[in-house]
């Protein structure tokens, strides 16, 4: 138990390192002055309240500390957690096939739960890759971009339409994967980490500049929507529309609803086989991978192909969403393919505890849905983002889902906690 | 010949840039084994600071005066920004999951490049030519090669950085306890070495490298935005990496090759495909050499 006075004494340093930290960016502005040269505006009253606001967070926090040293630390809320999972996985299901159905939600919810599913697929197709196979992959955003540009590309010089397109992008971007793995069969670890960013990077930086075939940074315009059975959702409403099929006034509620539905199967389809898998050879292999490389080895399993099919299914469910995302967008460009997109997905997919399937839904969500809620903070949107990822790290560090099923196991099930899972180096 | 010397000569200046703040990556991978990726934007922190200090300094003193204050005062503030990241971001994440800090790092990233943004604003800013001139070192056929005195002090400010680091880490008691936790972090911790404290100075003197190499950069093209930090981040990793992770020297080795990588295939290529020959020169090497150019290689016991 500190004292009052030491935790003030402490509040006071910190107030003190706050004013320097914040003093240039917060005290200061740098505006335009005079024949073009820079000037500096003060702004004491911001710093004044930065420095305030740090002092209070820090005794709030030492408090905190104080207090839960004194209380008994028996609470079982993994275990609490992981028995509601439950009732709280097919609670979600429901919940996300019922949403479009609620009557009288606005459209913008359904379009809101169209970008989180796309984000929950791409967590499960990375899970496959990180949480499965343990291989560290910080350019999955590649494999999206070669779905979405296959598709777009596809479309604008031969006219294929989403259905067609949609499993030739998941081939392209499987071939990738197969592709841009075996160099980096040799690497581990952080190597690893970096030449998988280097490749994403590398494919973004050839999308942008190859201007005479992808339109470089302008992007492709006019890729077609899908289709229901060779009927649009033209809002036109003439003959071969869904509206007049089904003799309904068109509405742009129906054409989201479709895409709501087209990536929910999608996302279902990749949770499925993940969970399949898993049970199979091949998913023993990959988590076999993840625990010890070396003991893999000597027992016999084919590292080059566990870990080129974990690259490649990951690839292919990325491929998948990115052919979905350029039919969503109806227009792609480079831009929405950068580093942040395979960070943000890499975080969902650690926040949600590496390697657990509802954990990566749970995570998408908060991740996706609570920053798109504050667009009325738009600036302010990925600040937020930035503090919450390192606010729930340092909460969380194993992610909101921290218990794992083993699976495989000799009798009963049990669960157990992810301290006991490895990560893998590979 | 000309060009190819001008190329050279732009070559290792920027490439000097990218082994300052490769260090701070390859000492912080040292030491406890994570990949800072908040440390490209501890560099465009330095920058950023830079610009006040010189702007706030304008007609006070002269100009080598302002340049020297500016590189203490930033060095200064970034060495407290790394110790507080560390601090807030990692230290709490010690010794739990390989990928916790990393999410963090990249959280921090995001977090420092949209506070610069949000305070500053996302104009570019710009400043005049501190220090206009240089002398000729070649005219061919009209051609001039020229080293600008930004260059050189550029190469000279890097050169006595460095100096000053590696006497640091090679002679003084805190550059031994810095090499003891790299090499064994628990049994330094046993022999009395206080691991945390080692831990913050690695941050510190990481931190306060990148911001010479951030007011360098800003000296140098005289423009920065709140942006710089992730391209100059990257590159100086991708150099880290080449040169082989955990190495001092390799890091300064995989600077300059990536810097003279980038201005000759500018020079004699194209520039808009210099950074996929700069990320696809790392992974052909990685590929012939998995641990890089000076690279320990691990022996993995069972």
């Amino acid at each position: 138990m500190r004292h009052l006075a030491d935790n003030i004494k402490d509040s006071l340093i910190v107030g003190g390192v706050a004013f320097l930290l914040f003093g240039p960016f917060l005290g200061l502005q740098l505006t335009d002055g005079t024949n073009g040269n820079l000037a500096l505006a003060t702004r004491p009253v911001l710093l004044a309240i930065a420095v305030g606001l740090s002092i209070a967070a820090r005794f709030l926090l030492l408090l905190w500390q104080d207090h839960r040293a004194t209380r008994v630390p028996a609470v079982k809320l993994a275990a609490a957690v992981t028995k509601s999972g439950k009732y709280v996985a097919p609670a979600l299901l429901i919940f996300a096939i019922t949403l479009p159905l609620i009557p009288g939600i606005d459209n913008s919810y359904v379009d809101l739960g169209v970008l989180i599913m796309t984000y929950v697929m791409l967590g499960w197709g990375l899970n496959i890759v990180v949480g499965l196979a343990g291989l560290l992959d910080l350019g999955y955003v590649a494999f999206y971009a070669v779905g979405a540009y296959s598709f777009a590309l596809l479309s604008h010089y031969f006219n294929f339409t989403f259905w067609e397109c949609l499993p030739l992008c998941g081939i392209l971007a499987a071939a990738w994967g197969i592709f841009l793995g075996f160099p980096v069969l040799r690497l581990r670890g952080d190597y690893l980490a970096i030449v998988t960013l280097a490749f994403g990077e590398i494919i973004r930086l050839v999308i942008t500049n190859w201007v005479s075939l992808t339109g470089g940074p302008n992007g492709i315009y006019d890729i077609p929507h899908p289709t229901l059975f060779g009927l649009t959702f033209d809002m036109a409403g003439g003959p071969g529309t869904v509206s007049n099929f089904f003799h309904i006034d068109p509405d742009p509620s129906q054409r989201t609803t479709y895409l709501y539905y087209i990536i929910l199967a999608l996302a279902l389809l990749t949770n499925w086989v993940t969970l399949r898998l898993r049970r199979q050879p091949l998913g023993r292999a990959w988590e076999a991978l993840r625990e010890d490389e070396i003991a893999c080895r000597s027992l016999g399993i084919n590292l080059r192909n566990t870990k080129l099919t974990a690259f490649a299914i990951g690839a292919m469910f990325g491929g998948f969403a990115g052919c979905f995302f350029a039919t969503r967008q109806a227009f792609i460009s480079p831009d929405s393919f950068t580093f942040i997109e395979s960070a943000t997905v890499l975080a969902i997919v650690v926040l949600g505890g590496a390697g657990s399937q509802l954990g990566v839904a749970l995570a998408a969500i908060v991740m996706i849905g609570v920053p798109a809620l504050l667009q009325d903070l738009q600036i302010y949107r990925m600040l937020i983002f930035g503090i919450a990822l390192v606010t729930i790290m340092v909460v969380r560090p194993r992610g909101f889902i921290s218990t794992r099923t083993p699976s495989v196991s000799l009798g009963k099930a049990k669960i157990i906690s992810s301290d006991m899972i490895s990560e893998g180096h590979g | 010949m000309a060009y190819a010397l001008q190329q050279l000569v732009n070559g290792i200046t920027l490439g000097m840039i990218y082994g300052l703040i490769a260090v701070g990556y390859t000492m912080v991978y040292g030491i406890i084994g994570m990949i800072n990726f908040a440390h490209g934007d501890v560099f465009m922190v330095g920058a950023f600071v830079g610009i006040i200090v010189l702007t706030a300094l304008t007609g006070v003193t002269s100009v080598p005066m302002g340049i020297l204050a500016a590189l203490i005062l930033s060095a200064g503030v970034c060495a407290l920004y790394g110790f507080s990241i560390e601090r807030v971001a990692y230290r709490p994440l010690r010794g739990s999951f390989r990928l916790a800090p990393l999410i963090s790092a990249i959280g921090m990233s995001i977090l420092l490049e949209n506070y610069v943004q949000t305070s500053q604003g996302a104009l570019e800013r710009a400043i005049p030519v501190a220090v206009p001139g240089g002398f000729v070192l070649m005219n061919e056929n009209g051609f001039v090669v020229q080293l600008s005195w930004m260059q050189i002090a550029i190469v000279v400010v890097t050169l006595v950085t460095l100096g000053i680091f590696t006497y640091i880490v090679t002679k003084t008691p805190l550059g031994r306890s810095m090499r003891a936790v790299e090499q064994d972090a628990k049994m330094a911790a046993l022999l009395g070495i206080d691991t945390n404290r080692t831990i913050s100075y690695t941050f510190i003197i990481g931190s306060a490298l990148a911001a010479v190499a951030g007011v360098m950069f800003l000296l140098y093209y005289g423009v920065i935005d709140f942006y710089i930090g992730f391209n100059a981040g990257i590159k100086a990793f991708t150099a880290a990496v080449l040169g082989g992770i955990g190495s001092l020297p390799g890091a300064v080795l995989g600077g300059l090759l990536i810097g003279l990588i980038e201005a000759f295939w500018s020079g004699y290529a194209t520039v808009a495909y210099k950074d996929v020959a700069v990320y696809s020169i790392l992974a052909i090497v990685l590929m012939f050499m998995p641990t890089g150019l000076l690279g320990r290689n691990d022996i993995e016991k069972v």
